[in-house]
């Protein structure tokens, strides 16, 4: 084969795997790209039911239930200025608690109800989810400390 | 004092990596040779100093001098020796200087065993060495110092994180560096080229064993971390594509390119520029794995605090090293002569195949993991992409690659045969037909997906095999004529059939722990029992336990597999003091055809606890695959043609004689 050929060949294959990456790409782009909420966001946008998204912020004090199953809690999410409820079912991860950041993945329920799939790990103590702490910044409860933010 | 001593080791190696940076280069340039010669013992006193750093560090560690920040801030006295070591790169500054100290290992190895290289190259690639050092070194100094002091000297540290403390965690950073570091010589091989203008075979076969060495310790790194991440975190998952596990992932996509494309420029004299391109990518690929990690740009395990002065600098350094490389390659790629033709259907032509399918799914890697990142800097608007992109972008395009992978060795050089190499497959054919039967009858209802994923992997590592098997005269010769084949076969062809197959049976592993698995969530009360997949669980209740510094509680199942007693499975929940922080240890016992999994979660009342119960079919399998690959490399290394790293200096002249007469 001659290299004027050979070339047209190599650019051919190119195009044909660059243009099956790029569908590829785009059509799981428009159903895996998942936007973060904060409480204030999911109240003021109006998220209309079964938008799946992340929801973020504290955990209020004193909001965490469980149900008689002994697998689903509810509690609510704050960024101190508005609430969501959220329920679970499923093991919470070992750094859940009241007064601390978390985020959460899942779709909201037309009762308003929050319906988590996932609760996500944090590792540390101190630490505080970056997108969870500008929603504080946004809402004006933001301490630098982070945990120690009060109603 | 030792603080002290290490800090000044730093100061001094930065000082020497400067004069390394500078001084030969220039050397080579206006020819003079005593700027030259100092190179090589520049080299070896940088690797010096900074092991003295380190080990000065790790000595603070050890006797947990808690008047060092660093110290303090990271470990404890209550902590296990193994994990006051591992706690010297468990934190930003200790990392980095373990990057250095690597880095600087990797620069002394070419200085020491580079004497077979033309002096010009090596005193070349030494200095861009010390120039990727003098980044580091930098950092280290002025903005990282691990050797800070604080005072008051407090009474106690604050302790590693608990999820750190882990012999599978203890080893997966250096493996990490050593690969994501191990690239640096391929970097600064390809710049000392660019910069002489020249890359032949000589080149390629000194590059090719570094990028070897490299990969197969990123593969166990990056083993390493999934294999951690499975039985530690409790989730039972072992690849979440997270930005923290892309960010090693894409060097390793890379490094696989380069380390193929690298063999069609030894062999073939072909690809030039393109393997030059390579190894600049992966390795600052590789920066940016170590960067993203450190920076705390993505939220993960990984991130550690920082400032911002860090993320200037940091960013500075990466554009200096991408922009400058890149720059370099433009002006001055297009002096590379480009070499040898084939056709399509070649072994070239498949190397190139690999290149194209392992360069696009890369691609599609760095847009899922950096997207979220650009836009929040563009817009503000925080996203995540979550796995099933990845699942659905990377699975279909490195489909066609494994399966192209179980014939490319067998294809010639230049121009082959293809129906021929297909037919030297039909076994593997009918065995793969054979398989996907089977795993569709014992899976009927299951996923498809599973069933073809199962089917692939047999073909690879069959197809894999094929090569072992038609060299040997496997069941053909004698037993003792096929052994004798056998040690006789190049050490290379082995290494590759080794690793085609870990991957193949890599993919036996995930079609088995993606497809097949079974999963049960409840809360059990002592003497509660749950089926699952066939084995009968029974919980016996949960009780405190302790350990050297921690306080557990730790729940039991027995497992009866038809009515006889398998084995008992104690999974415990872990709090720790220092730092305050709590940890799931799941229990895990592993079978033939994979593996149990039992969780233990928060007390329900009445001594029932919440329990996650799994069946993990063919879950081992996905280690043993990327082990086997990592053996496979280690293998291939050991071929003697790498060991003598350059052709002798007389066919060197002579090849140089002959393309002067032509």
């Amino acid at each position: 084969m001659r290299p004027k050929r050979r070339r047209l060949a190599l650019v051919v294959a190119a195009m044909v795997t660059l243009g099956v990456a790029a569908a590829l790409v785009l059509s799981a782009f428009e159903d895996n790209l998942v936007f973060f909420n904060s409480p204030s966001d999911v109240v003021e946008k109006r998220l209309p039911p079964e938008t799946r998204f992340r929801l973020g912020g504290l955990v209020e004090e004193n909001s965490v239930t469980k149900e008689a199953d002994g697998l689903t809690t509810r509690f609510r999410v704050t960024d101190m200025k508005h609430t969501v409820n959220v329920r679970y079912t499923g093991m919470l991860p070992d750094l859940f608690r009241e007064g601390q950041g978390v985020v959460t993945d899942g779709r909201l329920g037309p009762d308003g109800v929050f319906v988590a799939s996932q609760v996500l790990a944090k590792h540390d103590e101190n630490y505080m989810p970056p997108e969870v702490a500008d929603a504080l910044k946004k809402s004006g409860h933001w301490l630098p400390d982070g945990q120690k933010a009060k109603p | 004092m030792i603080a002290e001593t290490g800090h000044f080791a730093v100061i001094l190696a930065l000082v020497v990596a400067l004069l390394q940076a500078s001084l030969p280069l220039a050397g080579t340039a206006l020819r003079i040779p005593a700027w030259s010669a100092l190179a090589v013992p520049a080299a070896v006193l940088q690797f010096a100093l900074i092991l003295l750093a380190f080990g000065c560090l790790m000595v603070l560690y050890i006797t947990s001098d808690f008047s060092v920040m660093n110290v303090w801030q990271n470990s404890h006295s209550a902590k296990p020796l193994l994990y006051k070591i591992s706690g010297v790169w468990g934190n930003h500054e200790g990392s980095l200087l373990l990057w250095v100290l690597i880095l600087a290992l990797f620069g002394m190895a070419v200085a020491l065993f580079g004497s077979n290289l033309p002096p010009s190259l090596r005193t070349r690639v030494l200095s861009v060495q010390a120039m990727i050092g003098v980044g580091f070194l930098g950092l280290l100094v002025f903005l990282s110092n691990p050797f800070n002091r604080i005072f008051p000297a407090p009474v106690d540290g604050n302790g590693l994180n608990p999820l750190l403390q882990d012999p599978g965690l203890a080893f997966h950073p250096p493996f990490l560096y050593l690969g994501y570091v191990g690239f640096s010589i391929a970097f600064s091989f390809a710049i000392a080229a660019l910069i002489e203008g020249k890359v032949d075979a000589a080149w390629a076969r000194w590059v090719r064993p570094w990028t070897l060495a490299a990969w197969t310790f990123l593969t166990i790194g990056i083993a390493l971390g999934s294999w951690w991440a499975y039985y530690e975190l409790g989730w039972g998952g072992w690849w979440f594509w997270d930005p923290v596990e892309n960010a090693s992932f894409m060097p390793w996509l890379a490094g696989t390119a380069l380390l193929h494309s690298a063999i069609v420029v030894e062999k073939r004299d072909a690809l030039k520029t393109w393997t030059v391109l390579l190894a600049i990518l992966t390795f600052s690929l590789s920066l940016l794995g170590t960067f993203i990690v450190r920076s705390g740009l993505l939220n993960s395990v990984h991130a550690f605090a920082s400032d911002p002065g860090r993320g200037v600098f940091i960013l500075a350094f990466l554009i200096l090293v991408i922009g400058g490389s890149l720059a370099l390659y433009a002006v001055r790629a297009p002096a590379l002569r480009a070499g040898g033709l084939f056709a399509p259907i070649s072994r070239e032509g498949a190397l190139v195949f690999n290149n194209l399918i392992l360069i696009t799914a890369l691609a599609t890697v760095f847009l899922g993991t950096m997207y979220p990142l650009f836009l929040d800097a563009i817009t503000g608007a925080k996203v995540t992409v979550g796995p099933p992109y990845f699942n659905a972008t990377f699975a279909p395009l490195m489909t066609p690659l494994v399966a192209v992978m179980a014939f490319g060795p067998l294809l010639a050089w230049k121009r082959a045969d293809l129906m021929g190499a297909l037919h030297r497959l039909k076994f593997a054919a009918a065995a793969t037909v054979v398989a996907l039967l089977g795993a569709l009858y014992f899976t009927w209802g299951g996923p498809v997906l599973a069933v073809l994923g199962f089917g692939l992997g047999v073909w690879v590592v069959m197809g894999s095999l094929v090569e072992v098997v038609e060299r040997t005269r496997l069941f053909r010769a004698s037993a003792r004529d096929s052994l004798n084949r056998a040690i006789h076969m190049p050490r290379s062809v082995w290494g590759s059939a080794l690793a085609h197959a870990g991957v193949g049976v890599f993919i036996l592993g995930a079609a088995g722990a993606l497809g097949w698995e079974s999963e049960k969530l409840q809360v059990m009360k002592p003497g509660d029992q749950v089926e699952l997949a066939g084995y009968t669980f029974i919980f016996d209740g949960a009780r405190p336990a302790r350990g050297p510094n921690y306080d557990a509680t730790e729940g039991t199942f027995r497992v009866y597999r038809n009515g006889e007693l398998l084995t008992v499975m104690q999974a415990q929940t872990r709090r720790f003091a220092n730092p305050p922080m709590e940890t799931t240890e799941a229990a895990i016992h592993p079978t033939r055809m994979g593996d149990l999994f039992a969780v233990v979660g928060t007390p329900a009342g009445d001594g029932a606890y919440q329990t996650r119960l799994y069946r993990k079919p063919l879950i081992n399998l996905l280690w043993t695959g990327a082990l086997l690959m990592a053996f496979g490399g280690l293998v291939s290394l050991s071929d003697r043609r790498h060991r003598v790293g350059a052709p002798s200096r007389r066919r060197v002249e002579a090849a140089g004689t002959a393309a002067q007469r032509a």
